[in-house]
């Protein structure tokens, strides 16, 4: 049994929630990474690092440039025959090309895995976190996505497999990338941070998300928010934490002027720690939360940046 | 051009679902069911493109029991102009709702399909990848703008850095983010209209597809609570328990 498991990347470095990917395949067997990409030498490179992995496959073409579902559907299919399992992390990259490959391959993909029981049997959330179901799979191949925040990454270092070029496919010629907008910041990503700190519609405008910077300074924290603060504009889209935007499970989530609806807590209840910030006593999210600040955050906040500061 | 808006009946996504006992799924007797909340954006969307003069005909599509005829209505309410129920007591999964939806392209030759990006009952998110991957159709998923223009259409994605656009030429399969707009509430004279609109009801095998499902299901259990926590006084009290007791900071 050998696993594939196409890893997300930026040309340079592997990003963390494909090596979680990498993770969950090695519960299955002998464990093959695909790179694809254009000018992606260096990815596959430090995806040969990735200890455990025995074949690092570099699909190296300009169509495969900016992760296009058609092409590396197609490109998935071709490498298909010599594996009995195909997974990729569950992001956006991820979630927009397994389903793709496994119609093509007539297989039910296997969404959003927090747990490998067997070969053919996996634990995944349904009802946004509410409940786990536990599912076997009749198909021959599995296409799997995997929760991040469920597998612990392997390192990114220590291992030495090597490097060999995918076959070329015929490509589809349907879709083409214009351009892209992406946020930048100098702060970790918000599904490899250690800490995140998170504001919702309480923070009232996206000024005043610039009270969480200096928490989020001094403990090297990613910040995210809720759906309501990305739907009135305060923060980009990439910030929404929930069922239905990044899933989390830091040491330690700083909620800030969130309510706690079971959306925002299906991205984040598998945290280590929970601190939850809220002038409503009756917030839902103190139901959850390890330890609970009933305080007006623009209070809160500033007294917080300066107590870290005393170090 | 045609627009295809599949709509899936949910639990509602107000209700907190509890796990039955035995194991064997979700509690849905007399739960609250709706629209999933991205079809509703789709269905918005698609009405748009018809207000605009770019969509000739909006149909609604749900598969599953004879109560997602129901679903079928919202829709219509919203300005969908008819529907179509694939009727089906036997639990359908994205493949086979992705057969079912491919075979009904094939009749209606729409010009574009508009789905959500994520059912919140199973929260599978694959459907539109999977419809089209077996149309050939190129996909524009987690889509917060549209533009069509000829025989191309430009979308907005929200990606996991920001937002990507990209165009893809026509037929193809779009699905919704949280962004692409406000859905409208239907107004009462609209209602009423969408009692008078058609919706005609296949079985799956009129539609040449097996729907047997790849995905056994072993069981249902909750999730471990989290152990009640405490409330903190200040400030001072927090950092020093962050420090000290739970060791994080
Ligand atoms: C299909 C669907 C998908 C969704 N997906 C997500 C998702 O992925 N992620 C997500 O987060 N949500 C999601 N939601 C939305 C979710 O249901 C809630 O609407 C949202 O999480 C609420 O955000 P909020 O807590 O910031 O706002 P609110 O619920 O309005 O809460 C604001 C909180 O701030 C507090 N507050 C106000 N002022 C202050 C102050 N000065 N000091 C301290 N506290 C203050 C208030 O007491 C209140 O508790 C989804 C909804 C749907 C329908
Ligand atoms: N039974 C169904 N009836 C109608 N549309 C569906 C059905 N199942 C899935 N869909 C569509 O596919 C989208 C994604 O669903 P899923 O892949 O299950 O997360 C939904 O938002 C709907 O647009």
């Amino acid at each position: 049994m050998t696993a594939l498991v196409l890893l997300d990347h930026d040309n340079a470095a592997i990003k963390q929630p494909a090596r979680s990917a990498v993770a969950a395949a090695l519960k299955l067997g002998e464990v093959h990474v695909l790179v694809a990409g254009h000018g992606a030498r260096a990815a596959a490179d430090a995806a040969a690092k990735l200890p455990g992995v025995a074949k690092v496959i570099l699909a190296d073409a300009e169509p495969y440039a900016h992760g296009l579902a058609e092409p590396l559907a197609a490109l998935l299919v071709a490498l298909a025959p010599g594996y009995s399992h195909i997974l990729a992390a569950a992001t956006a990259y991820g979630k927009n090309v397994m389903p793709r490959a496994a119609a093509l391959l007539d297989v039910q993909p296997i969404s959003d895995i927090s747990a490998v029981v067997d070969a053919d049997t996996f634990v995944r959330p349904i009802y946004a976190g509410n409940a786990l179901a536990t599912v076997r799979s009749s198909d021959t191949k599995k296409l799997i996505t995997v929760r991040a925040a469920s597998f612990d990454p392997v390192p990114a270092e220590g291992g030495s497999a090597p490097v060999e070029a995918a076959p070329s496919v015929d490509l589809p010629g349907i879709s083409r990338f214009i351009s892209s907008e992406l946020s930048r910041s100098e702060r970790p990503e918000l599904t490899a941070a250690r800490v995140v700190i998170s504001g919702g519609r309480g923070m009232q405008n996206g000024e005043n998300f610039k009270l969480l910077e200096p928490i989020a300074d001094a403990l090297n924290a990613a910040v995210g928010a809720s759906r309501a603060a990305v739907d009135a504009g305060f923060v980009p889209n990439d910030y929404q934490v929930g069922q239905t935007g990044k899933i989390v499970a830091p040491d330690l989530y700083v909620a800030v002027g969130i309510s706690g609806a079971i959306q925002h807590l299906a991205g984040m209840k598998d945290s280590k720690v929970i601190v939850a910030i809220n002038k409503d006593e009756e917030a839902p999210i103190f139901q959850v939360a390890d330890y609970g600040l009933v305080a007006d955050l623009f209070v809160a906040l500033p007294a917080l940046s300066a107590e870290l500061g005393r170090g | 051009m045609k627009v295809l808006v599949p709509v899936k009946r949910v639990v509602d996504y107000n209700v907190k679902v509890r796990v039955r006992a035995d194991g064997t799924g979700v509690e849905t007797a007399g739960v609250k069911m709706s629209m999933n909340p991205f079809d509703e954006i789709a269905v918005e969307e698609a009405v748009r493109l018809k207000e605009k003069g770019i969509a000739t005909e909006v149909v609604a599509v749900s598969l599953g029991i004879a109560a997602c005829a129901e679903t079928i209505r919202t829709a219509l309410a919203m300005g969908a102009d008819r529907g179509i129920l694939v009727e089906s007591d036997a639990e359908l999964q994205p493949l086979a709702v992705a057969k079912l939806l491919a075979a009904i392209a094939g009749r209606e030759q729409p010009g574009l399909m508009i789905l959500g990006k994520q059912a919140i009952d199973d929260d599978m998110n694959a459907t539109g990848q999977m419809l089209a991957a077996l149309l050939g159709w190129p996909q524009g998923t987690f889509a917060s703008k549209l533009t069509i223009e000829g025989d191309g259409i430009t979308v907005t994605r929200e990606v996991d850095g920001g937002l990507e656009t990209v165009a893809l030429r026509l037929p193809a399969i779009i699905t919704t983010d949280l962004r692409l707009n406000e859905p409208r509430y239907a107004s009462l004279p609209n209602i009423m209209k969408a009692r008078k609109k058609p919706i005609e009801t296949l079985k799956p095998a009129d539609l040449g597809v097996d729907p047997a499902p790849r995905l056994h299901l072993v069981k249902v259990v909750e999730p471990a609570k989290r152990k009640a926590g405490v409330k903190v006084a200040s400030v001072a009290e927090l950092v020093a328990k962050l420090k000290t007791e739970a060791k994080v900071i």
